[in-house]
Protein backbone atom coordinates (compact mmCIF):
# COMPACT_ATOMS: atom_id res chain seq x y z
CA UNK A 1 0.00 0.00 0.00
CA UNK A 2 1.35 3.67 -0.86
CA UNK A 3 0.45 6.46 1.21
CA UNK A 4 0.19 9.02 -0.27
CA UNK A 5 -0.87 13.39 0.06
CA UNK A 6 -3.85 14.71 -1.23
CA UNK A 7 -1.99 17.14 -3.67
CA UNK A 8 -0.18 13.66 -5.08
CA UNK A 9 -3.68 12.15 -4.99
CA UNK A 10 -5.39 14.99 -7.60
CA UNK A 11 -2.92 13.84 -9.96
CA UNK A 12 -4.90 11.61 -12.07
CA UNK A 13 -2.70 10.43 -14.66
CA UNK A 14 -0.67 8.50 -11.62
CA UNK A 15 -2.43 5.48 -10.38
CA UNK A 16 -0.74 4.23 -7.37
CA UNK A 17 -3.93 2.61 -6.02
CA UNK A 18 -3.70 -0.01 -8.28
CA UNK A 19 -1.52 -2.32 -7.33
CA UNK A 20 -3.46 -2.85 -4.41
CA UNK A 21 -6.05 -4.43 -6.05
CA UNK A 22 -5.37 -7.85 -7.64
CA UNK A 23 -8.30 -7.97 -10.11
CA UNK A 24 -6.99 -4.92 -12.13
CA UNK A 25 -3.56 -6.00 -12.22
CA UNK A 26 -4.98 -9.19 -13.53
CA UNK A 27 -7.18 -6.94 -16.02
CA UNK A 28 -4.67 -4.67 -16.74
CA UNK A 29 -6.06 -3.84 -19.86
CA UNK A 30 -9.38 -3.39 -18.73
CA UNK A 31 -11.08 0.00 -18.13
CA UNK A 32 -13.42 -0.92 -14.86
CA UNK A 33 -15.57 1.99 -14.66
CA UNK A 34 -18.57 -0.03 -12.86
CA UNK A 35 -17.62 0.55 -8.70
CA UNK A 36 -21.27 1.79 -8.11
CA UNK A 37 -22.71 -2.17 -8.78
CA UNK A 38 -19.65 -3.51 -6.78
CA UNK A 39 -16.39 -1.96 -6.14
CA UNK A 40 -13.06 -4.44 -6.98
CA UNK A 41 -11.34 -5.19 -3.47
CA UNK A 42 -7.77 -4.93 -2.32
CA UNK A 43 -5.18 -7.50 -1.15
CA UNK A 44 -5.86 -6.84 2.23
CA UNK A 45 -9.35 -7.86 2.19
CA UNK A 46 -9.34 -11.25 0.35
CA UNK A 47 -6.32 -12.05 2.62
CA UNK A 48 -8.37 -11.25 5.81
CA UNK A 49 -10.69 -13.83 4.28
CA UNK A 50 -8.14 -16.27 3.68
CA UNK A 51 -6.48 -15.99 6.99
CA UNK A 52 -9.81 -16.36 8.55
CA UNK A 53 -9.78 -19.45 7.30
CA UNK A 54 -6.69 -21.10 7.37
CA UNK A 55 -6.25 -19.72 11.26
CA UNK A 56 -9.14 -19.29 12.77
CA UNK A 57 -11.67 -21.13 11.03
CA UNK A 58 -14.70 -22.52 13.55
CA UNK A 59 -18.06 -21.41 14.64
CA UNK A 60 -17.69 -18.12 16.28
CA UNK A 61 -20.07 -16.70 19.39
CA UNK A 62 -20.83 -20.02 20.62
CA UNK A 63 -17.58 -22.84 21.04
CA UNK A 64 -15.30 -22.08 24.50
CA UNK A 65 -12.55 -23.19 22.34
CA UNK A 66 -9.12 -20.96 21.33
CA UNK A 67 -10.28 -21.01 17.28
CA UNK A 68 -14.01 -20.22 18.67
CA UNK A 69 -12.81 -17.09 20.40
CA UNK A 70 -10.21 -16.06 17.78
CA UNK A 71 -13.17 -16.33 15.41
CA UNK A 72 -16.03 -14.21 17.83
CA UNK A 73 -13.13 -11.49 18.07
CA UNK A 74 -12.82 -11.08 14.62
CA UNK A 75 -16.20 -10.24 13.91
CA UNK A 76 -15.92 -8.26 17.21
CA UNK A 77 -12.68 -6.22 15.93
CA UNK A 78 -14.65 -5.47 12.77
CA UNK A 79 -17.93 -4.89 14.22
CA UNK A 80 -15.69 -2.04 16.36
CA UNK A 81 -13.89 -1.05 12.56
CA UNK A 82 -17.24 -0.45 11.44
CA UNK A 83 -18.39 1.58 14.07
CA UNK A 84 -15.40 3.92 14.13
CA UNK A 85 -15.52 4.06 9.95
CA UNK A 86 -19.48 5.90 10.41
CA UNK A 87 -19.12 7.44 13.50
CA UNK A 88 -20.47 5.52 16.26
CA UNK A 89 -18.86 4.95 19.70
CA UNK A 90 -21.33 2.08 20.61
CA UNK A 91 -20.53 -0.92 18.66
CA UNK A 92 -23.46 -2.94 20.06
CA UNK A 93 -25.45 -0.87 16.94
CA UNK A 94 -23.93 -2.15 13.99
CA UNK A 95 -26.09 -5.11 13.06
CA UNK A 96 -24.22 -7.16 10.21
CA UNK A 97 -26.48 -8.22 7.35
CA UNK A 98 -26.01 -9.68 4.41
CA UNK A 99 -26.41 -6.11 2.30
CA UNK A 100 -27.80 -2.82 2.38
CA UNK A 101 -30.85 -4.01 0.73
CA UNK A 102 -31.51 -6.70 3.54
CA UNK A 103 -30.75 -3.81 6.13
CA UNK A 104 -33.32 -1.99 4.86
CA UNK A 105 -36.09 -4.73 4.78
CA UNK A 106 -35.20 -4.83 7.97
CA UNK A 107 -36.02 -1.46 8.85
CA UNK A 108 -39.29 -2.14 6.82
CA UNK A 109 -40.36 -5.28 7.93
CA UNK A 110 -39.84 -4.97 11.41
CA UNK A 111 -39.67 -1.45 12.87
CA UNK A 112 -42.61 0.14 9.66
CA UNK A 113 -45.63 -2.73 10.83
CA UNK A 114 -44.93 -1.45 14.64
CA UNK A 115 -45.74 2.08 14.01
CA UNK A 116 -47.67 2.36 10.73
CA UNK A 117 -51.29 3.11 10.75
CA UNK A 118 -54.04 3.81 7.64
CA UNK A 119 -53.26 7.76 6.94
CA UNK A 120 -50.05 7.73 7.94
CA UNK A 121 -47.02 8.95 5.60
CA UNK A 122 -43.53 7.19 4.63
CA UNK A 123 -41.57 9.56 2.68
CA UNK A 124 -38.62 8.62 0.10
CA UNK A 125 -37.25 10.00 -3.07
CA UNK A 126 -37.66 9.44 -6.13
CA UNK A 127 -34.14 8.96 -6.74
CA UNK A 128 -34.05 5.46 -4.66
CA UNK A 129 -32.50 2.18 -5.50
CA UNK A 130 -35.38 -0.13 -5.64
CA UNK A 131 -33.63 -1.40 -2.28
CA UNK A 132 -34.88 1.44 -0.54
CA UNK A 133 -38.27 1.73 -2.86
CA UNK A 134 -39.87 -1.47 -2.73
CA UNK A 135 -39.80 -2.12 1.14
CA UNK A 136 -41.41 0.57 2.01
CA UNK A 137 -43.68 0.49 -0.81
CA UNK A 138 -44.77 -2.82 0.37
CA UNK A 139 -44.63 -1.85 3.85
CA UNK A 140 -47.28 0.98 2.92
CA UNK A 141 -49.31 -1.41 0.75
CA UNK A 142 -49.75 -3.84 3.95
CA UNK A 143 -50.69 -0.85 6.61
CA UNK A 144 -52.84 1.80 4.78
CA UNK A 145 -49.87 3.78 4.93
CA UNK A 146 -49.28 6.40 2.00
CA UNK A 147 -45.45 6.68 -0.30
CA UNK A 148 -44.53 10.12 -0.91
CA UNK A 149 -42.23 10.87 -2.94
CA UNK A 150 -39.74 13.66 -3.13
CA UNK A 151 -38.64 15.06 -6.07
CA UNK A 152 -35.45 16.88 -6.92
CA UNK A 153 -35.14 19.90 -9.60
CA UNK A 154 -33.24 20.00 -12.83
CA UNK A 155 -30.06 19.90 -11.36
CA UNK A 156 -31.43 16.58 -8.96
CA UNK A 157 -31.75 19.10 -5.73
CA UNK A 158 -33.82 18.11 -3.39
CA UNK A 159 -35.01 21.80 -2.59
CA UNK A 160 -36.18 22.80 1.32
CA UNK A 161 -39.80 24.03 -0.47
CA UNK A 162 -40.14 20.30 -1.62
CA UNK A 163 -39.12 19.29 2.15
CA UNK A 164 -41.72 21.54 3.52
CA UNK A 165 -44.26 20.25 0.83
CA UNK A 166 -43.89 16.30 1.48
CA UNK A 167 -42.57 15.90 5.24
CA UNK A 168 -45.41 16.86 7.46
CA UNK A 169 -47.41 15.96 10.93
CA UNK A 170 -48.36 12.58 9.01
CA UNK A 171 -45.10 11.47 8.26
CA UNK A 172 -44.13 8.71 10.39
CA UNK A 173 -40.67 7.77 8.40
CA UNK A 174 -38.55 9.51 6.38
CA UNK A 175 -36.21 7.21 4.37
CA UNK A 176 -33.64 8.52 1.26
CA UNK A 177 -30.38 7.59 -0.50
CA UNK A 178 -27.74 9.60 0.95
CA UNK A 179 -25.84 9.52 -3.17
CA UNK A 180 -28.18 8.82 -5.99
CA UNK A 181 -26.61 5.70 -7.96
CA UNK A 182 -28.06 7.13 -11.25
CA UNK A 183 -27.88 11.12 -11.11
CA UNK A 184 -25.11 11.25 -8.46
CA UNK A 185 -26.32 13.87 -6.52
CA UNK A 186 -25.86 14.04 -2.74
CA UNK A 187 -28.88 14.38 -1.18
CA UNK A 188 -29.44 16.68 2.21
CA UNK A 189 -29.20 14.44 4.64
CA UNK A 190 -28.96 16.71 7.40
CA UNK A 191 -31.73 19.10 6.28
CA UNK A 192 -34.43 16.30 5.96
CA UNK A 193 -33.18 14.75 9.35
CA UNK A 194 -33.99 18.33 10.73
CA UNK A 195 -37.60 18.09 8.81
CA UNK A 196 -37.94 14.68 9.84
CA UNK A 197 -37.53 14.58 13.46
CA UNK A 198 -39.32 18.37 13.61
CA UNK A 199 -42.36 16.16 12.64
CA UNK A 200 -41.86 13.33 15.12
CA UNK A 201 -40.36 10.82 12.32
CA UNK A 202 -37.53 8.66 12.02
CA UNK A 203 -34.83 9.38 9.61
CA UNK A 204 -33.03 6.34 7.92
CA UNK A 205 -30.14 6.59 5.16
CA UNK A 206 -29.17 4.44 2.36
CA UNK A 207 -25.73 5.30 2.48
CA UNK A 208 -24.88 2.16 -0.62
CA UNK A 209 -23.53 5.13 -2.61
CA UNK A 210 -21.85 7.26 -0.12
CA UNK A 211 -19.76 4.87 1.94
CA UNK A 212 -17.93 3.96 -0.70
CA UNK A 213 -16.80 7.95 -1.65
CA UNK A 214 -17.07 10.46 1.15
CA UNK A 215 -16.61 10.78 4.55
CA UNK A 216 -19.66 9.29 6.47
CA UNK A 217 -20.10 10.59 9.95
CA UNK A 218 -23.70 9.09 11.65
CA UNK A 219 -23.61 11.71 14.29
CA UNK A 220 -23.26 14.77 11.65
CA UNK A 221 -26.35 13.64 9.52
CA UNK A 222 -28.07 13.13 13.06
CA UNK A 223 -30.35 9.95 11.29
CA UNK A 224 -31.80 7.16 13.14
CA UNK A 225 -30.44 4.53 10.58
CA UNK A 226 -28.01 3.91 7.88
CA UNK A 227 -27.97 1.05 5.47
CA UNK A 228 -24.71 0.14 3.47
CA UNK A 229 -23.11 -2.94 1.68
CA UNK A 230 -19.85 -4.31 2.21
CA UNK A 231 -19.12 -4.81 -1.72
CA UNK A 232 -19.40 -1.44 -2.60
CA UNK A 233 -17.05 -0.33 -0.31
CA UNK A 234 -14.17 -2.85 -1.04
CA UNK A 235 -15.02 -5.80 1.33
CA UNK A 236 -16.57 -9.11 0.29
CA UNK A 237 -20.05 -9.74 -1.37
CA UNK A 238 -22.73 -11.11 1.30
CA UNK A 239 -21.49 -8.56 4.11
CA UNK A 240 -24.02 -5.71 4.79
CA UNK A 241 -24.37 -3.53 7.54
CA UNK A 242 -27.12 -1.60 9.18
CA UNK A 243 -26.35 0.91 11.99
CA UNK A 244 -29.54 2.05 14.21
CA UNK A 245 -29.54 3.76 17.55
CA UNK A 246 -29.64 1.55 20.10
CA UNK A 247 -33.20 2.36 21.34
CA UNK A 248 -34.37 1.46 17.90
CA UNK A 249 -32.60 -1.48 17.56
CA UNK A 250 -34.06 -2.44 20.96
CA UNK A 251 -37.64 -1.70 20.28
CA UNK A 252 -37.76 -3.85 17.02
CA UNK A 253 -38.49 -7.37 16.75
CA UNK A 254 -36.08 -9.61 15.11
CA UNK A 255 -36.80 -10.71 11.63
CA UNK A 256 -35.46 -14.34 12.00
CA UNK A 257 -35.42 -16.58 14.91
CA UNK A 258 -33.26 -19.45 15.21
CA UNK A 259 -29.68 -20.36 16.04
CA UNK A 260 -27.40 -17.44 17.82
CA UNK A 261 -30.29 -15.19 18.56
CA UNK A 262 -31.82 -15.93 21.40
CA UNK A 263 -31.30 -15.92 25.54
CA UNK A 264 -33.58 -18.54 26.65
CA UNK A 265 -35.55 -20.95 24.70
CA UNK A 266 -38.40 -23.35 26.41
CA UNK A 267 -40.88 -25.67 24.61
CA UNK A 268 -43.32 -22.81 24.15
CA UNK A 269 -41.06 -19.78 24.58
CA UNK A 270 -38.13 -17.91 23.57
CA UNK A 271 -36.45 -14.77 24.59
CA UNK A 272 -34.02 -12.62 22.65
CA UNK A 273 -30.05 -11.97 22.71
CA UNK A 274 -29.49 -8.44 23.53
CA UNK A 275 -28.18 -6.14 19.78
CA UNK A 276 -26.76 -7.06 17.85
CA UNK A 277 -26.92 -10.53 18.68
CA UNK A 278 -30.56 -11.03 18.17
CA UNK A 279 -30.78 -9.81 14.48
CA UNK A 280 -27.85 -12.01 13.40
CA UNK A 281 -29.17 -15.31 13.44
CA UNK A 282 -27.34 -18.20 12.37
CA UNK A 283 -23.78 -18.71 11.56
CA UNK A 284 -22.68 -15.07 9.75
CA UNK A 285 -20.07 -14.87 7.13
CA UNK A 286 -17.26 -14.28 9.57
CA UNK A 287 -14.40 -14.21 7.32
CA UNK A 288 -16.74 -11.96 5.21
CA UNK A 289 -16.67 -9.62 8.21
CA UNK A 290 -13.03 -9.92 8.74
CA UNK A 291 -12.60 -9.20 5.00
CA UNK A 292 -15.17 -5.85 5.53
CA UNK A 293 -12.89 -4.93 8.08
CA UNK A 294 -10.08 -5.21 6.65
CA UNK A 295 -11.51 -3.03 3.76
CA UNK A 296 -12.35 -0.38 5.81
CA UNK A 297 -8.74 -0.01 7.69
CA UNK A 298 -7.08 0.05 4.13
CA UNK A 299 -9.40 2.94 3.23
CA UNK A 300 -8.50 4.48 6.52
CA UNK A 301 -5.03 3.92 6.46
CA UNK A 302 -5.05 5.92 2.76
CA UNK A 303 -7.01 8.55 4.28
CA UNK A 304 -10.92 9.15 3.17
CA UNK A 305 -10.13 12.71 2.66
CA UNK A 306 -6.97 12.22 0.54
CA UNK A 307 -9.60 9.19 -1.69
CA UNK A 308 -12.64 11.68 -1.90
CA UNK A 309 -10.34 14.15 -3.30
CA UNK A 310 -9.22 11.88 -5.98
CA UNK A 311 -12.45 10.53 -6.62
CA UNK A 312 -14.24 14.17 -7.00
CA UNK A 313 -11.29 15.11 -9.51
CA UNK A 314 -11.67 11.95 -11.70
CA UNK A 315 -15.72 12.37 -11.60
CA UNK A 316 -15.55 15.82 -12.55
CA UNK A 317 -13.15 15.03 -15.25
CA UNK A 318 -15.23 12.54 -16.76
CA UNK A 319 -18.37 14.47 -17.09
CA UNK A 320 -16.60 17.39 -18.92
CA UNK A 321 -14.65 15.45 -21.20
CA UNK A 322 -17.97 13.15 -21.88
CA UNK A 323 -19.72 16.86 -21.83
CA UNK A 324 -17.38 17.27 -25.16
CA UNK A 325 -19.48 15.52 -27.08
CA UNK A 326 -22.16 17.19 -28.36
CA UNK A 327 -24.03 13.85 -28.75
CA UNK A 328 -23.77 12.85 -25.08
CA UNK A 329 -26.79 13.31 -22.75
CA UNK A 330 -25.25 13.79 -19.26
CA UNK A 331 -28.17 12.70 -16.62
CA UNK A 332 -28.00 14.68 -13.31
CA UNK A 333 -26.32 17.62 -12.35
CA UNK A 334 -24.84 20.25 -15.19
CA UNK A 335 -22.60 21.30 -12.77
CA UNK A 336 -19.45 18.09 -12.94
CA UNK A 337 -18.50 18.62 -9.00
CA UNK A 338 -21.93 17.63 -8.11
CA UNK A 339 -21.56 13.77 -9.24
CA UNK A 340 -20.03 11.94 -6.29
CA UNK A 341 -18.56 8.89 -8.20
CA UNK A 342 -21.53 8.47 -10.50
CA UNK A 343 -21.86 9.57 -14.25
CA UNK A 344 -24.97 8.54 -15.71
CA UNK A 345 -25.25 9.56 -19.86
CA UNK A 346 -26.74 8.47 -23.48
CA UNK A 347 -25.45 8.25 -26.44
CA UNK A 348 -28.53 10.06 -28.61
CA UNK A 349 -30.44 7.80 -30.19
CA UNK A 350 -28.34 4.56 -29.56
CA UNK A 351 -29.73 2.09 -27.02
CA UNK A 352 -27.97 1.62 -23.66
CA UNK A 353 -27.60 -2.10 -23.99
CA UNK A 354 -25.64 -1.20 -27.45
CA UNK A 355 -23.62 1.10 -26.05
CA UNK A 356 -22.31 -1.28 -23.17
CA UNK A 357 -21.73 -4.30 -25.87
CA UNK A 358 -19.66 -2.21 -28.32
CA UNK A 359 -17.87 -0.87 -25.14
CA UNK A 360 -17.02 -4.16 -23.98
CA UNK A 361 -15.23 -5.18 -27.15
CA UNK A 362 -12.83 -1.98 -26.25
CA UNK A 363 -12.93 -3.69 -22.95
CA UNK A 364 -14.19 -0.70 -21.07
CA UNK A 365 -17.07 -1.90 -18.16
CA UNK A 366 -19.59 0.37 -17.62
CA UNK A 367 -23.04 0.04 -16.54
CA UNK A 368 -26.45 0.24 -18.55
CA UNK A 369 -30.13 -0.11 -18.29
CA UNK A 370 -32.55 1.42 -15.76
CA UNK A 371 -29.96 0.58 -12.52
CA UNK A 372 -32.79 -0.42 -10.01
CA UNK A 373 -34.24 2.55 -10.28
CA UNK A 374 -37.21 2.05 -12.57
CA UNK A 375 -39.77 4.59 -11.60
CA UNK A 376 -36.45 7.61 -11.48
CA UNK A 377 -35.96 6.98 -15.01
CA UNK A 378 -39.66 6.88 -15.84
CA UNK A 379 -40.42 9.76 -13.89
CA UNK A 380 -37.83 11.33 -15.75
CA UNK A 381 -39.18 10.23 -19.33
CA UNK A 382 -35.79 8.92 -19.95
CA UNK A 383 -35.65 7.65 -23.49
CA UNK A 384 -36.05 3.66 -23.22
CA UNK A 385 -36.27 4.25 -19.34
CA UNK A 386 -32.45 3.54 -19.39
CA UNK A 387 -29.34 4.82 -19.43
CA UNK A 388 -25.54 4.52 -19.49
CA UNK A 389 -23.62 4.47 -16.05
CA UNK A 390 -19.87 4.87 -15.92
CA UNK A 391 -18.98 5.33 -11.97
CA UNK A 392 -15.60 5.78 -10.24
CA UNK A 393 -13.34 4.94 -7.87
CA UNK A 394 -10.13 5.94 -6.44
CA UNK A 395 -8.44 2.94 -8.36
CA UNK A 396 -9.68 4.55 -11.49
CA UNK A 397 -7.09 6.86 -13.54
CA UNK A 398 -6.80 9.45 -16.20
CA UNK A 399 -6.47 6.62 -18.75
CA UNK A 400 -9.70 5.03 -17.72
CA UNK A 401 -11.91 8.27 -18.99
CA UNK A 402 -9.43 8.38 -22.05
CA UNK A 403 -10.69 4.96 -22.76
CA UNK A 404 -13.87 5.63 -22.12
CA UNK A 405 -14.15 8.70 -24.29
CA UNK A 406 -12.61 6.52 -27.11
CA UNK A 407 -15.45 3.75 -26.66
CA UNK A 408 -18.09 6.56 -26.46
CA UNK A 409 -16.58 7.95 -30.04
CA UNK A 410 -16.46 4.21 -31.37
CA UNK A 411 -20.21 3.20 -30.55
CA UNK A 412 -20.97 6.86 -32.82
CA UNK A 413 -18.76 5.76 -35.44
CA UNK A 414 -20.47 2.40 -35.64
CA UNK A 415 -23.34 3.30 -35.79
CA UNK A 416 -23.00 6.68 -37.96
CA UNK A 417 -19.79 6.17 -39.78
CA UNK A 418 -16.53 8.56 -38.97
CA UNK B 1 -16.83 -13.87 -35.51
CA UNK B 2 -15.75 -11.35 -32.95
CA UNK B 3 -18.21 -9.17 -30.55
CA UNK B 4 -18.02 -6.47 -33.06
CA UNK B 5 -18.77 -7.80 -35.54
CA UNK B 6 -22.39 -8.25 -34.92
CA UNK B 7 -22.91 -4.09 -34.87
CA UNK B 8 -22.40 -4.10 -38.60
CA UNK B 9 -23.87 -5.49 -42.00
CA UNK B 10 -27.56 -6.82 -41.89
CA UNK B 11 -27.85 -5.79 -38.27
CA UNK B 12 -27.09 -2.40 -39.04
CA UNK B 13 -28.79 -2.06 -42.45
CA UNK B 14 -32.37 -3.80 -40.30
CA UNK B 15 -31.66 -0.95 -37.76
CA UNK B 16 -31.34 1.90 -39.77
CA UNK B 17 -33.47 0.95 -42.44
CA UNK B 18 -36.09 -1.12 -41.44
CA UNK B 19 -38.58 -2.77 -44.05
CA UNK B 20 -41.29 -4.31 -42.11
CA UNK B 21 -41.30 -1.47 -38.99
CA UNK B 22 -44.84 0.16 -39.76
CA UNK B 23 -48.51 0.24 -38.43
CA UNK B 24 -50.57 -2.90 -40.03
CA UNK B 25 -53.81 -1.89 -39.44
CA UNK B 26 -55.44 -4.93 -41.19
CA UNK B 27 -53.39 -7.58 -38.99
CA UNK B 28 -55.41 -10.79 -38.24
CA UNK B 29 -52.51 -11.81 -35.58
CA UNK B 30 -51.31 -8.94 -33.12
CA UNK B 31 -48.86 -9.97 -30.24
CA UNK B 32 -46.78 -7.88 -27.84
CA UNK B 33 -43.58 -9.03 -26.99
CA UNK B 34 -41.17 -7.21 -23.79
CA UNK B 35 -38.19 -7.81 -22.83
CA UNK B 36 -39.13 -6.40 -18.78
CA UNK B 37 -35.41 -5.97 -17.94
CA UNK B 38 -33.77 -4.17 -21.07
CA UNK B 39 -37.32 -2.35 -22.20
CA UNK B 40 -37.22 -3.71 -25.35
CA UNK B 41 -40.85 -4.12 -26.74
CA UNK B 42 -42.19 -4.71 -29.93
CA UNK B 43 -45.47 -5.42 -31.55
CA UNK B 44 -45.93 -7.72 -34.25
CA UNK B 45 -48.51 -7.79 -36.50
CA UNK B 46 -49.61 -10.67 -39.50
CA UNK B 47 -52.25 -10.86 -42.16
CA UNK B 48 -52.30 -14.86 -42.90
CA UNK B 49 -54.44 -16.35 -45.45
CA UNK B 50 -54.88 -19.40 -45.92
CA UNK B 51 -52.40 -20.67 -43.74
CA UNK B 52 -49.35 -18.00 -45.32
CA UNK B 53 -48.31 -14.76 -43.79
CA UNK B 54 -48.82 -12.86 -46.82
CA UNK B 55 -47.64 -9.48 -44.70
CA UNK B 56 -45.77 -9.29 -41.50
CA UNK B 57 -45.06 -5.90 -39.61
CA UNK B 58 -43.47 -5.11 -36.18
CA UNK B 59 -43.85 -1.59 -34.06
CA UNK B 60 -41.73 -0.72 -31.24
CA UNK B 61 -38.32 0.40 -29.15
CA UNK B 62 -35.39 -1.21 -28.30
CA UNK B 63 -32.24 -1.53 -28.89
CA UNK B 64 -30.63 -2.57 -32.46
CA UNK B 65 -30.01 -6.18 -31.71
CA UNK B 66 -33.94 -6.45 -31.05
CA UNK B 67 -35.45 -4.11 -33.22
CA UNK B 68 -33.29 -5.32 -36.27
CA UNK B 69 -33.69 -9.13 -35.50
CA UNK B 70 -37.27 -8.69 -35.92
CA UNK B 71 -37.23 -6.48 -38.68
CA UNK B 72 -34.92 -9.71 -40.34
CA UNK B 73 -37.64 -12.05 -38.79
CA UNK B 74 -40.84 -10.37 -40.60
CA UNK B 75 -39.01 -9.59 -43.82
CA UNK B 76 -37.82 -13.73 -43.80
CA UNK B 77 -41.11 -14.83 -42.99
CA UNK B 78 -43.42 -12.95 -45.63
CA UNK B 79 -44.73 -15.22 -47.98
CA UNK B 80 -44.24 -18.00 -46.03
CA UNK B 81 -46.72 -20.62 -44.70
CA UNK B 82 -47.00 -20.77 -40.80
CA UNK B 83 -45.36 -23.75 -40.82
CA UNK B 84 -42.56 -22.44 -42.35
CA UNK B 85 -41.98 -19.64 -40.38
CA UNK B 86 -42.09 -21.54 -37.63
CA UNK B 87 -39.67 -24.26 -38.32
CA UNK B 88 -37.38 -20.87 -39.28
CA UNK B 89 -37.91 -19.41 -35.44
CA UNK B 90 -37.15 -22.86 -34.49
CA UNK B 91 -34.00 -22.91 -36.33
CA UNK B 92 -33.26 -19.33 -35.29
CA UNK B 93 -33.65 -19.75 -31.52
CA UNK B 94 -31.54 -22.90 -31.72
CA UNK B 95 -29.10 -21.15 -33.11
CA UNK B 96 -29.09 -18.57 -30.66
CA UNK B 97 -29.02 -21.19 -28.07
CA UNK B 98 -25.45 -21.81 -29.59
CA UNK B 99 -26.42 -25.04 -31.10
CA UNK B 100 -24.38 -26.38 -34.02
CA UNK B 101 -26.78 -25.86 -37.38
CA UNK B 102 -26.42 -27.34 -40.58
CA UNK B 103 -25.42 -25.60 -44.07
CA UNK B 104 -29.00 -25.88 -45.32
CA UNK B 105 -30.16 -24.64 -41.93
CA UNK B 106 -28.28 -21.79 -42.14
CA UNK B 107 -29.09 -20.67 -45.61
CA UNK B 108 -32.68 -21.32 -44.57
CA UNK B 109 -32.20 -17.92 -42.15
CA UNK B 110 -30.82 -15.63 -45.32
CA UNK B 111 -29.57 -12.73 -43.43
CA UNK B 112 -30.45 -14.04 -39.79
CA UNK B 113 -27.49 -16.46 -40.11
CA UNK B 114 -25.27 -13.23 -39.55
CA UNK B 115 -26.26 -12.90 -36.16
CA UNK B 116 -25.18 -16.13 -34.97
CA UNK B 117 -22.13 -14.42 -32.92
CA UNK B 118 -25.13 -13.13 -30.51
CA UNK B 119 -25.28 -16.97 -29.21
CA UNK B 120 -21.99 -15.92 -27.78
CA UNK B 121 -23.23 -12.70 -25.78
CA UNK B 122 -25.47 -14.08 -23.35
CA UNK B 123 -26.53 -10.68 -21.95
CA UNK B 124 -27.55 -10.50 -25.46
CA UNK B 125 -29.77 -13.15 -26.48
CA UNK B 126 -33.15 -11.92 -25.39
CA UNK B 127 -32.70 -8.99 -27.40
CA UNK B 128 -32.26 -11.23 -30.81
CA UNK B 129 -34.99 -13.49 -29.76
CA UNK B 130 -37.64 -11.11 -29.11
CA UNK B 131 -38.89 -11.00 -32.36
CA UNK B 132 -38.96 -14.60 -33.05
CA UNK B 133 -40.25 -15.63 -29.71
CA UNK B 134 -42.63 -13.19 -30.17
CA UNK B 135 -44.10 -14.78 -33.48
CA UNK B 136 -43.75 -18.29 -32.25
CA UNK B 137 -45.96 -17.11 -29.28
CA UNK B 138 -48.59 -16.01 -32.19
CA UNK B 139 -48.54 -19.68 -33.66
CA UNK B 140 -48.08 -21.78 -30.62
CA UNK B 141 -51.42 -19.71 -29.25
CA UNK B 142 -53.30 -20.13 -32.68
CA UNK B 143 -53.02 -23.84 -32.19
CA UNK B 144 -53.46 -24.19 -28.33
CA UNK B 145 -56.54 -21.95 -28.68
CA UNK B 146 -57.58 -24.14 -31.61
CA UNK B 147 -58.57 -27.21 -28.69
CA UNK B 148 -56.69 -29.79 -30.81
CA UNK B 149 -57.66 -28.49 -33.96
CA UNK B 150 -54.51 -27.12 -35.68
CA UNK B 151 -56.43 -25.50 -38.54
CA UNK B 152 -54.60 -21.61 -37.88
CA UNK B 153 -56.71 -20.34 -40.28
CA UNK B 154 -59.61 -20.92 -38.08
CA UNK B 155 -58.47 -18.71 -35.38
CA UNK B 156 -59.80 -15.09 -34.46
CA UNK B 157 -56.68 -12.47 -34.62
CA UNK B 158 -55.71 -11.83 -30.88
CA UNK B 159 -57.31 -8.59 -29.52
CA UNK B 160 -54.23 -6.24 -29.90
CA UNK B 161 -56.17 -4.26 -26.55
CA UNK B 162 -55.82 -7.56 -24.55
CA UNK B 163 -52.50 -8.54 -25.91
CA UNK B 164 -51.06 -5.30 -24.75
CA UNK B 165 -52.86 -5.93 -21.47
CA UNK B 166 -50.56 -9.24 -20.62
CA UNK B 167 -47.80 -7.55 -21.90
CA UNK B 168 -48.06 -4.70 -18.70
CA UNK B 169 -48.98 -7.45 -16.67
CA UNK B 170 -45.41 -9.18 -17.68
CA UNK B 171 -43.57 -5.87 -17.07
CA UNK B 172 -45.13 -5.35 -13.91
CA UNK B 173 -43.66 -8.70 -12.64
CA UNK B 174 -40.37 -8.27 -14.09
CA UNK B 175 -39.20 -5.61 -11.63
CA UNK B 176 -35.92 -6.44 -10.76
Amino acid sequence: MTKITKEEALDIAANPFKQDFPLLVNESELAFLDSAATAQRPRVALDAQRTFYETMNSNPLRGLYRLSVAATQAIDDARRDVARFIGVEDSDEIVFTRNASESLNLLALSYAPSILEPGDEVVISIMEHHSNLIPWQQACARTGATLVFLRPDSEGVITEEEMDAKIGPKTKIVSCTHVSNVLGVRNPIEQLTQKAHAQGALMFVDGAQSMPHIPVDVRALGCDALAFSGHKVFGPMGVGVLWAKRELLESMDPLYTGGEMIDNVTEATATWAPIPMKFETGTQDAAGIAGLGAAIRYVEDLGLDVLEAREAALTAECVRRLSELDYIDIIGPTDPAAHIGVVSFNVRGIHPHDVSSIMDTANVAIRAGHHCAQPLLAWMDVENGSCCRASLAFYNDESDIDRLVDAVKLVWRIFHGA
Amino acid sequence: MGLESIYQGALMEHNSYPTCKYPLDEATHVHEGVNPSCGDDIVLSLIVEDGVIVEAAFQGSGCAISQASADIMAELVTDKTVEEAEALAETFLAMIRGEELTEEQKASLGEAAELEGISRMPARVKCAQLGWRTLKQIIDEGEDAGSGNSDFEALDGEDPAQAAAEAAAVRAAGIE
